[in-house]
């Protein structure tokens, strides 16, 4: 999560805390860990945001909404810096936005852990399903609707599901 | 001229992920699974986002107000700086995933060598990408398994791919004066060092799915200096005709 400093910068926080991200709407730009910080000089702010994948087409939504959201309020001159370093993780990811996702239909992300090269064969750490709980599932594919997520099947409730990929 | 060399190398490195994401991009609606149209079209996704970035920051450091978008769309094929093998048409499904293991082995060493570099911004995108490229070479590197080590039309395909794609990889490792300038500035890694590890990890990959790496010699390089084969300019019009047709549109 990002640090809180002055006051300003909780305040631009708690606004930045209504910006969902377009393509899973349950979750604000805050706790996903879009944000970074926030410079507050009057009216004036800088807010500091790092990409999550680099081709993610949300991050331009995303971007005019911080601006809006930010114009709404007392901020009149805002601007947004890019930040790279250190690149965006699903480990800031707090708990409760993770079940915030799972109670979405959305499995949330593992702890990003250092994985081998080739996985071929090897039977994978189960997900468990977001809708029944079970254990009893397989990765069909690493890639899936977005580019944050991967696609899953439930074999005990039978349903296909989508995991948010530790990254 | 830090700045002109810096131009350079970013060029180079965005034109790469420019030029493959966009022959990857020509899977979408074609792909020989649904998985796999989806899972080509995230990795074109990727490349295309990281050439974006660097697209943005060449465009920074040149300081002639070029964006990303007119870097990309308003430059002509022999200002292009990608390596030959990424513009080769997409062949088969064998030939593209070959391809995308090959440039994703050497970009796994490559890229993170290059968070160590001294430009802030540079690092950052390189670790970025470098989380992205682990993902794709282990997807493309799977594939090759299965092809080379799958059915008999599956393994031929692989092979000849390989066969095909292999020579063009000396153009990975081969420096020229950007590099070495960039190098003694701690701003970009050197290649040479890179192409055994490199090796090595397409060895093993090509052993695991019953392969062979051709005993062949490399093949003309230039990519970096805009010399390109008779594709690039092909793709480019297909690439460049809206942007071109409409200049300045947005939606």
């Amino acid at each position: 999560m990002p640090e809180v400093g002055a006051a300003g910068e909780a305040e631009v926080l708690e606004i930045l805390r209504g910006v969902k991200d377009p393509e899973v709407p349950v979750l604000d730009i805050v706790e996903l860990g879009i944000v970074r910080g926030a410079e507050v000089d009057g009216s004036k702010v800088t807010v500091r945001i790092t990409p999550t994948y680099s081709g993610c087409p949300a991050l331009h939504v995303i971007e005019q909404e911080i601006v809006a959201a930010l114009r709404q309020h007392r901020f009149t001159d805002v601007s947004l810096k890019t930040v790279f370093n250190p690149p965006w993780t699903t480990d800031w990811m707090s708990s409760a936005a993770k079940e915030k996702l799972r109670a979405y239909g959305i499995a949330p992300p593992g702890r990003v852990e250092a994985q081998e090269l080739v996985t071929l064969g090897r039977v994978p750490r189960a997900v468990a399903c977001p809708y029944c709980g079970g254990t009893n599932t397989s990765v069909e594919s690493e890639f899936g609707s977005t580019s944050c997520k991967s696609i899953h099947y439930c074999h005990s409730c039978h349903q296909p599901f989508e995991q948010f990929k530790a990254i | 001229m830090t700045n002109a060399n810096l131009f350079e190398y970013l060029l180079r490195l965005a034109d790469d992920r420019l030029v493959l994401g966009h022959r990857n991009s020509e899977w979408c609606g074609h792909g020989p699974i649904l998985e796999e149209d989806i899972a080509t079209a995230n990795i074109a996704l990727d490349l295309l986002g990281q050439a974006q970035l660097l697209l943005k920051l060449a465009g920074e450091t040149e300081g002639q107000g070029r964006d990303e978008d007119a870097l990309a769309y308003w430059r002509d094929e022999s200002q292009f700086r990608n390596l030959q093998l990424v513009e080769l048409p997409k062949g088969d499904f064998a030939f593209t995933v070959a391809r995308q293991f090959l440039f994703s082995a050497w970009n796994q060493g490559f890229l993170e060598a290059l968070t160590q570099s001294k430009h802030e911004d540079l690092a950052g995108i390189a670790g970025k990408a470098l989380k992205e490229n682990r993902y794709h070479l282990r997807h493309s590197a799977e594939w090759l398994i299965r092809f080379g080590d799958g059915t008999d039309e599956s393994h031929r395909r692989a092979q000849t791919a390989l066969d095909e794609l292999w020579p063009w990889t000396g153009e990975f490792s081969s420096e020229d004066q950007v590099d070495r300038a960039l190098l003694a500035e701690g701003i970009a890694p050197a290649l040479t060092p890179l192409r055994p590890p490199f090796e090595a990890m397409v060895r093993d990959i090509t052993a695991r799915a019953t392969l062979t790496v051709p005993d062949r010699p490399m093949r003309m390089t230039g990519g970096r200096t805009g010399r390109h084969t008779e594709y690039l300019g092909h793709m480019l019009a297909e690439m460049q005709i809206v942007a071109r047709s409409h200049p300045g549109a947005v939606w």
